[in-house]
């Protein structure tokens, strides 16, 4: 099996502050932290679950700066034996703030296509946007089907039989013909660690860059563009208990008490 | 003059309350245009749901096809796309649900169109279609511009828009399903329900929610101690199911559990759509988290800002003397 896995990197943001920059389109990165998305990790580690059982190769792409090569190192690391970064700075400073979920998923088209593979895996939602689109534009474009917010994949080529998680708990289960394109929900597997080693082994291997007008491509009209960030307004918003962490447990104790709450 | 669709969402016989959200936006936007708001109905054995979507519509289309029956996004896509194709001036309108997320994006390839995913809002500004959502796990919003304003496609997440009733009497059309055969590339085998598990969580006056903030799976046993003083038992959000630290029955969200206890102490959870979902019917919410701008706060009624690992040991410690 030839298991092409596509990555992207992303801000911490959960528990970071964030503010929207000058342009008011974007956010201001200086202060973030940047690790591989999570969704992703999980369609990684799947990817090299498949191979260690079926043989084959695992290939990890990623569109973006050269910030990225380092994401993609880490994948090579943990089990990856290739990784191909595309070049968006040549899209124009206008462009590329912008790049669209579709502009995204042209350049993988375009890149994929020139490989061999039987499998594609994304993750299922990137945590930055939150839009779960390029997945699944990505099959279009290759004319290959997919399933989105899979749980579980078992080969049986040419086809595979793939669970996907719907609402309330419950299960799709469906079978699906190879070469196909799945994205991966959270808690498929267990990704792994990379050791020391193989960290240290995978910083000598070389990533191709492939520039985007390299790829062929032309056309940068965007199908969809940020106007503005803002943050939300401020709606109902909790009573917060103020003082000592002795004082708040207490506050929140006679609340307890008096509310009747317990 | 652009008409606006909406793909009714249904599952093992029934329908999903989403249908009626998408329904009341797309009479709204419908209105608004001048057109036509058209009820999307594809499956088989449809006639039944028919008479429930007529207030919500101008028109019906209806797909009676048995190769329908269960969602599939090929077959899904094959007959969406034969429908809007014919459309000069389309907006269509889904839900951003285990269907719309696994459909939407490809069908907005094949026709030309562009897509803002996972929308709370939709404006009309100037003629423009802006889509109204969260970014960066809803610590912002974003004004996202359709600029192919001919071909849109909207997916909307659940609980954005409360349905509403509304009076009209939709002309029930059939179009023929253009299916020939039975989808070539992938085939629904089955629905797994979620298996039952040791506790229903769902039946608890008193819940306690963790979150990542919990950062190991020793320090459940923190929680687990709060919980046995005050009788509650212990639910969570997704990351710590992806953990492996708690069950999938202990999940808390619109991939797990919804649950209305009378008290809900959120520990260590930012509150993630995705799980507010899932809790914010509870009659009294209390979160605890370190970090001042976590979501959970807007959602609940008391707040302590601190250190989860300080804060938890001694309010056990005070509730279990007022219990005394």
């Amino acid at each position: 099996m030839n298991i092409v896995v596509c990555i992207k990197r992303v801000p911490e943001t959960s528990e970071s502050e964030i503010k929207v920059d000058e342009s008011g389109k974007d956010i201001i990165k200086t202060r973030l932290t940047f690790d591989i998305n999570e969704s992703d990790n999980y369609a990684l580690e799947e990817a090299i679950l498949i191979k260690e059982k079926l043989g084959g190769t695992v290939t990890a792409i990623s569109c973006g700066s050269p910030d990225n090569d380092a994401t993609l190192r880490m994948a090579i690391a943990k089990g990856a034996d290739t990784a191909i970064r595309i070049d968006t700075a040549d899209l124009g400073e206008e462009v590329q703030p912008q790049i669209d979920s579709f502009k995204i998923a042209q350049l993988l088209k375009t890149a994929i296509s020139k490989l061999e593979f039987d499998i594609i895996l994304t993750g299922c939602m990137a945590k930055d946007d939150g839009y779960s689109q390029v997945g699944q534009m990505v099959a279009e474009l290759l004319g290959i089907p997919h399933a989105a917010l899979v749980t579980e994949i078992k080969i049986d080529a040419p086809k595979a039989r793939a669970k996907r998680e719907l609402e309330a708990g419950l299960l799709e289960v469906l079978d699906i013909t190879l070469p196909a394109l799945f994205t991966i929900q959270t808690g498929i597997n267990e990704p792994r660690y990379a050791s020391l080693i193989a960290i240290r082994r995978a910083a000598a291997k070389e990533i191709k860059i492939l520039k985007w007008n390299e790829l062929g491509m032309q056309d940068t009209e965007l199908r969809a563009t940020i106007e503005s960030l803002f943050p939300p307004p401020i709606g109902k918003r909790a009573e917060i208990l103020q003082g000592t962490t002795d004082e708040t447990a207490t506050k929140l104790t006679n609340i307890v008490k008096e509310k009747g709450l317990i | 003059m652009k008409n606006v669709f909406a793909l009714v969402e249904h599952r093992q016989d029934k329908i999903r309350d989403i249908s009626y959200e998408l329904l009341t936006k797309g009479q709204e936007l419908a209105t608004l245009y001048g057109g036509e708001l058209t009820a999307l109905l594809l499956g088989n054995e449809l006639t039944k749901f028919i008479d429930s979507l007529k207030p919500y519509a101008h028109r019906i289309m209806i797909v009676e096809d048995a190769k329908l029956k269960d969602f599939n996004a090929e077959s899904y896509q094959i007959v969406l796309s034969n429908i809007l194709k014919q459309e000069q001036d389309f907006l269509l309108l889904m839900g951003h649900t285990a269907s719309g997320m696994d459909l939407g994006a490809s069908l907005s390839v094949e026709l030309g169109a562009s897509i803002a995913t996972d929308c709370t809002g939709i404006e009309i500004e100037n003629d423009n279609i802006i889509a109204i959502r969260q970014m960066y796990e809803g610590k912002l919003l974003a004004k996202v511009n359709l600029n192919i304003k001919a071909k849109s496609i909207i997916t909307i997440r659940e609980g954005s828009f409360p349905p509403q009733v509304s009076n009209l009497s939709a002309k029930v059309l059939d179009f023929t399903s253009p299916l020939t055969a039975e989808p070539s590339y992938r085939r629904f085998v089955e629905y797994i329900e979620a298996p039952l598990g040791e506790v229903d969580i769902t039946k608890s006056d008193i819940i306690i929610g963790i979150g990542r903030g919990i950062k190991e799976k020793e320090n459940l046993l923190l929680v687990e101690e709060l919980a046995k003083t005050i009788g509650g038992i212990v639910g969570c959000s997704r990351p710590i199911v992806d953990a492996g630290w708690l069950p999938k029955d202990r999940q808390v969200g619109s991939s797990g559990k919804t649950v209305k206890p009378k008290l809900y102490i959120a520990i260590g959870i930012s509150g993630a759509f995705q799980h507010i979902s899932g809790m914010k019917g509870a009659e009294t919410i209390i979160a605890i988290n370190k970090d001042p701008n976590a979501p959970i706060f807007s959602e609940a009624d008391y707040g302590i800002v601190d250190d989860l690992f300080k804060v938890v040991p001694i309010l056990k410690n005070k509730l279990t003397a007022m219990k005394a």
